[in-house]
């Protein structure tokens, strides 16, 4: 916008010089202005300014200052504002000043109807003149003012000048064609004998003027300014029926003032994580895209270990279980992408668990033959390089003792023997599993869990908070961290609820095993090839049907038993230490779990189980044995708790 | 969708009388292809059209489970798992209309799935004009026929505190529960144990109670006050921005305000009494009871409560969309007793302290709080 002139005086003197260039200017537009080239131009331009200026031709207004900074502000917006901020500019100029008074009632009349064309185009004008260049903006509008409007010079007081020579024009006088092409003849007002009478009406419509121009409290906009902003987008789009949507194109008008979207280059930061994630799970759907060349390894399409998400999903949503489809969706893309990373075997999608700040979607997967890991053997160190710290320290006490008799006493306390964790591919370290918080984040190996973590993690209860190395502070002491908990957790829940219906899996026909193992069961299954299914109505009438085709976990933390003492025996090499190893050893009986393939009606707290049918089936529902009264909650101890 | 005019929709619009019967009991489509016919017969003015689109848009305002925004809520909310069966949604599409019809309700939310052992109970509640009124609840074990519940009572509540445990699924069913009462008889006082009967109904009707002054929760915005009391829906309420989604000060409970009025003078001064009028989740005790997650890549927000699990809440930033589902056991979360809060992590760390004890201590000082809202009505 032009800079707003600082000095009081009359502007007249510096862009008199332009003023009279562009006077020769406008008469040579003046002259064509009857030729149809503006009024395609006044076409193109919408109705606003005449109605706008109609509008702002009524009401007068005191603040002529307040106008000015109505203009000055909206010059700044993009090219629809801008005309608008002619027309405030216009308008500002139109203002009368209040001792000038003109009646209102004959100007909009003459605005509609000549003042309309002239109006619109005066505003071609200004757009012109906006397109061949933005210089001292003001200067241009008062100069093509002071030509197309000379009657409205009167008007024209945004400095409270006085001794404009202007000052007395007024502008329902346009009409006449003569006026139009001498703007310095000093004009003649016939109509001031009526101004004293409409002075009350007048002073009211101001007064109303001047309270929708305040500017509200919490933007530097005005309710008048909103209001016209309003309407020129309402005309402009001229959307179906602008009134049901009036409202919302309120707001929208409001917020776009308020807050215009002015950086095309940056993009939104509070959407940038969104964005982020969007990409990584982009490059998922991809992965599956890139795989087009490979079209001739079809055979191995059938033997890939990506299991078939989507159909899970389907059987678990009728059951009224699982996550949206989309989202199981990209589970499987995620799953896909692990079993091109890994060198998996068998993968499997094994369920979700709830986080406080984040959720973890677990697989379990098993490598193939030979296919071990880095991960373990550096474990297997870490685990000896413990074992080892142990011993210096006896050694060190045993000098001790020795040099000096005046000494605390040892602790005679030793820690119970470590219980070794359980081989691979064994027991409760059957699977691996790979956790991630969200498809096409990075899978995260669990490591193996161990007997004493699945001791502890029964006597524990916490929430997850989404982050594997985050401390699990508890009381007992749990050892180890998120990760390992969650291990833990996924191994008990796997032990306890992984079932199938009997007669799925059956167990290979090596009978010389059985007596080998001592009665700890086999601890291997197979699918069963002649298994035909078993109808759905003996499914749901008793639990018996129903068996755990996975290893039930000792109250040792181990699916097999290993006496941990025969362990110290190996170990210990001190003479001392035998007698103490003697006495423990008493009390360690050999634990013994359910055996593979148990049906559920042998659970603990069976009576609590219920079946029911799906909903679409005709099967009435199953009444379980009624509970006893008082309805408790203490299960009922029994021999074997799948735990 | 036979609803009525609200009143103060239609005062604000210069008093339209009501609905043509024409349109009572259809769904929206048809009623836009009404619509369209009597436009073009003149019979229609754009006034009532005002009406209509707004009242539409009103009606899809809250998704909280509302019977027409039903599917998108649900996969919303399947975040958690817990779901409904495609069977069940049909079921609850075909039905829940009809019950708005019946009992003319203003909208009727789906509110969840209690578990029980034998059958599950599906909660729907039916709410009137004033969005903080009682609100009606019914039931059904198979999402088709709807029994209407009573509504809960202070001695309701304190009957079946006593009973512990899951739901059978069977409402007839009766626990029973020996308590020890003082009788006096002829001057002598002695006790007799006396079995009192207690109907899996009532149970429903208080623990429905429980989860919703406890948990039910809304963004600050969806509703407003008027000066005149009656509590609306904010129909221009465009979604909480992203920053604002991860902050547990822009949710309220969905309850009349308890702790509102303990604010001091400064806190009440930053508050706008339009929209803050209901206590907001910052405050709640204990803490940490809540988990704010954003799942499907940032698109999405959902408060877990862990005081009753079971309970989700989502809301789909910058834009309208937003409801809880409860879908559970009725079980209070014992977890929160323990070691996870602030002051469980302090007391965890001492030594000496059995794990029956230490729960036991946390449950007596925390059982008042497990009735907000009934102890002060």
């Amino acid at each position: 916008m032009g800079d707003p002139p600082t000095d009081p005086e009359p502007p007249s003197q510096p862009p008199s010089s332009r003023r009279s260039s562009q006077v020769s200017q406008r008469r040579g537009l003046e002259l064509s202005r009857p030729q149809p080239a503006f009024p395609e131009e006044a076409e193109q331009i919408p109705l606003d300014p005449s109605i706008l200026q109609s509008n702002r031709g009524i009401l007068a207004s005191q603040a002529n200052l307040q106008g000015w900074s109505l203009g000055a502000s909206p010059t700044q917006q993009e090219n629809l504002t801008m005309f608008q901020a002619e027309e405030a500019q216009l308008g500002g100029v139109e203002y009368p000043s209040p001792n000038m008074g003109f009646p209102s009632e004959l100007q909009p009349q003459l605005y509609l109807e000549e003042g309309g064309i002239q109006a619109t185009q005066n505003a071609g004008l200004m757009l012109q003149q906006l397109r061949r260049g933005q210089s001292n903006l003001f200067q241009q509008l008062e100069s093509a003012y002071l030509e197309t409007q000379p009657d409205l010079l009167g008007q024209f007081n945004m400095y409270q000048r006085d001794d404009l020579q202007f000052s007395q024009h007024e502008p329902y006088l346009r009409d006449e064609p003569t006026l139009q092409f001498s703007p310095s003849e000093p004009g003649f007002t016939p109509f001031t004998l009526e101004v004293p009478e409409r002075e009350p009406l007048e002073l009211a419509v101001q007064n109303a003027k001047a309270y929708l121009l305040q500017t509200s409290v919490s933007c530097s906009l005005s309710l008048y300014e909103h209001l016209a902003n309003l309407l020129t987008k309402i005309l402009d789009q001229r959307p179906e029926d602008p009134l049901s949507i009036l409202e919302s194109l309120n707001r929208t008008t409001q917020r776009e003032w308020c807050h215009p979207k002015l950086d095309t280059l940056r993009d939104d930061p509070e959407m940038q994580p969104t964005y982020e994630m969007a990409d990584r799970q982009k490059a998922l759907f991809l992965r599956s895209g890139g795989g087009e060349g490979q079209q001739e390894m079809e055979e191995e399409v059938a033997e890939t270990a990506v299991p078939n998400v989507m159909e899970t999903a389907f059987y678990l949503e009728q059951a009224g279980v699982g996550l949206s489809s989309d989202e199981s969706f990209r589970i499987f893309l995620a799953l896909k992408q692990l079993v091109e990373q890994q060198p998996i075997h068998t993968c499997r999608f094994w369920g979700k668990i709830l986080g406080l700040s984040r959720s973890y979607l677990v697989a379990e997967v098993s490598f193939r033959e030979g296919e071990e890991e880095e991960g373990e053997e550096e474990a297997e160190e870490m685990m000896e390089g413990g074992e080892g710290m142990d011993a210096p320290d006896e050694e060190e006490g045993e000098e001790d003792e020795e040099k000096d008799t005046d000494i605390i006493p040892k602790p005679m306390w030793k820690p119970p023997p470590v219980i070794p964790r359980e081989e691979s591919r064994s027991g409760t370290n059957k699977y691996l599993y790979f956790v991630c918080t969200e498809p096409g984040r990075p899978w995260t190996r669990l490591p193996h869990v161990t007997p004493v973590q699945i001791v502890q993690a029964r006597k524990i209860k916490k929430f997850f908070t989404g982050f594997l190395d985050a401390p699990v502070v508890s009381y007992p002491p749990f050892p180890g961290n998120e990760a390992n908990y969650l291990r833990a957790q996924i191994a008990r829940i796997s032990a306890a609820t992984h079932i199938s219906p009997l007669g799925f899996y059956q167990f290979g026909e090596e009978e010389g095993d059985e007596e080998e193992e001592g009665g700890a069961g086999r601890d291997s299954y197979e699918e069963n090839p002649d298994f035909e299914g078993i109808p759905v109505l003996e499914l749901v009438d008793s639990t018996a049907n129903w068996v755990h085709h996975a290893q039930h976990i000792l109250p040792q933390g181990r699916c097999t038993w290993v006496n941990p003492l025969q362990k110290i025996e190996e170990e210990e090499e001190l003479g001392e230490e035998e007698e103490k190893a003697d006495e423990g050893m008493e009390g360690v009986e050999q634990e013994v779990g359910p055996p593979l393939l148990t049906p559920l009606s042998e659970d603990a707290g069976s009576l609590r189980t219920s079946t029911l049918a799906g909903a679409t089936s005709t099967v009435p529902r199953t009444s379980t044995h009624p509970c006893r009264p008082p309805f408790s909650r203490s299960t009922p101890t029994a021999p074997r708790s799948w735990r | 969708m036979g609803a009525s005019v609200r009143p103060s929709f239609s005062e604000g619009l210069g008093g339209e009388q009501g609905w043509p019967e024409a349109l009572r009991g259809r769904g929206p489509q048809a009623v836009s292809g009404i619509l369209t016919a009597l436009r073009r017969a003149g019979l229609w003015s754009p006034r009532r059209q005002l009406l209509l689109a707004t009242w539409q848009a009103l009606s899809r305002a809250l998704g909280t489970m509302d019977a027409e925004s039903l599917l998108l809520s649900l996969e919303l909310a399947s975040g958690s798992g817990q779901g409904l069966s495609p069977d069940r949604r049909a079921s609850l599409l075909t039905s829940l209309p009809l019950v708005k019809r019946d009992y003319r309700y203003d909208r009727v939310l789906f509110w969840g799935r209690i578990l029980g052992l034998v059958a599950d109970y599906y909660i729907a509640q039916g709410l009137s004009e004033d969005q903080l009124a009682p609100r009606k609840t019914l039931y059904s074990l198979n999402c088709m026929e709807w029994s209407l519940l009573p509504p809960a009572t202070e001695e309701m509540m304190a009957q079946t505190s006593v009973v512990k445990g899951r739901f059978m699924g069977d409402p007839s069913h009766e626990y029973e529960h020996t308590e020890l009462q003082k009788i006096n008889e002829g001057g002598k006082v002695f006790e007799e144990e006396v079995v009192v009967q207690i109907k899996e109904e009532t149970r429903l009707v208080s623990i429905i109670d429980q989860i919703d002054k406890a948990v039910a929760i809304i963004p600050r915005g969806a509703l407003f006050k008027t000066p005149f009391g009656p509590i609306h829906v904010n129909r221009t309420f465009e979604g909480l921005s992203l920053s604002e989604a991860k902050k547990l000060s822009s949710y309220f409970h969905f309850r009349e305000p308890v702790q509102l009025k303990n604010k001091t003078l400064l806190e009440k001064a930053d508050l706008d009494p339009s929209l803050d009028f209901m206590d907001s989740l910052e405050h709640d005790i204990p803490k940490g009871s809540w988990s704010i997650q954003m799942e499907r890549g940032n698109a999405l927000v959902v408060l877990r409560s862990l005081l009753w699990p079971g309970l989700t809440f989502f809301h789909a930033p910058r834009t309208k969309n937003c409801g809880y589902i409860y879908v559970g056991t009725a079980l209070q979360g014992e977890e929160l007793k323990a070691v996870n809060t602030g002051l469980g992590n302090h007391l965890g760390l001492s030594q000496g302290i059995s794990d029956s004890t230490f729960s036991n201590w946390l449950e007596m000082g925390s059982r008042p709080l497990h009735f907000p809202g009934s102890e002060h009505t």
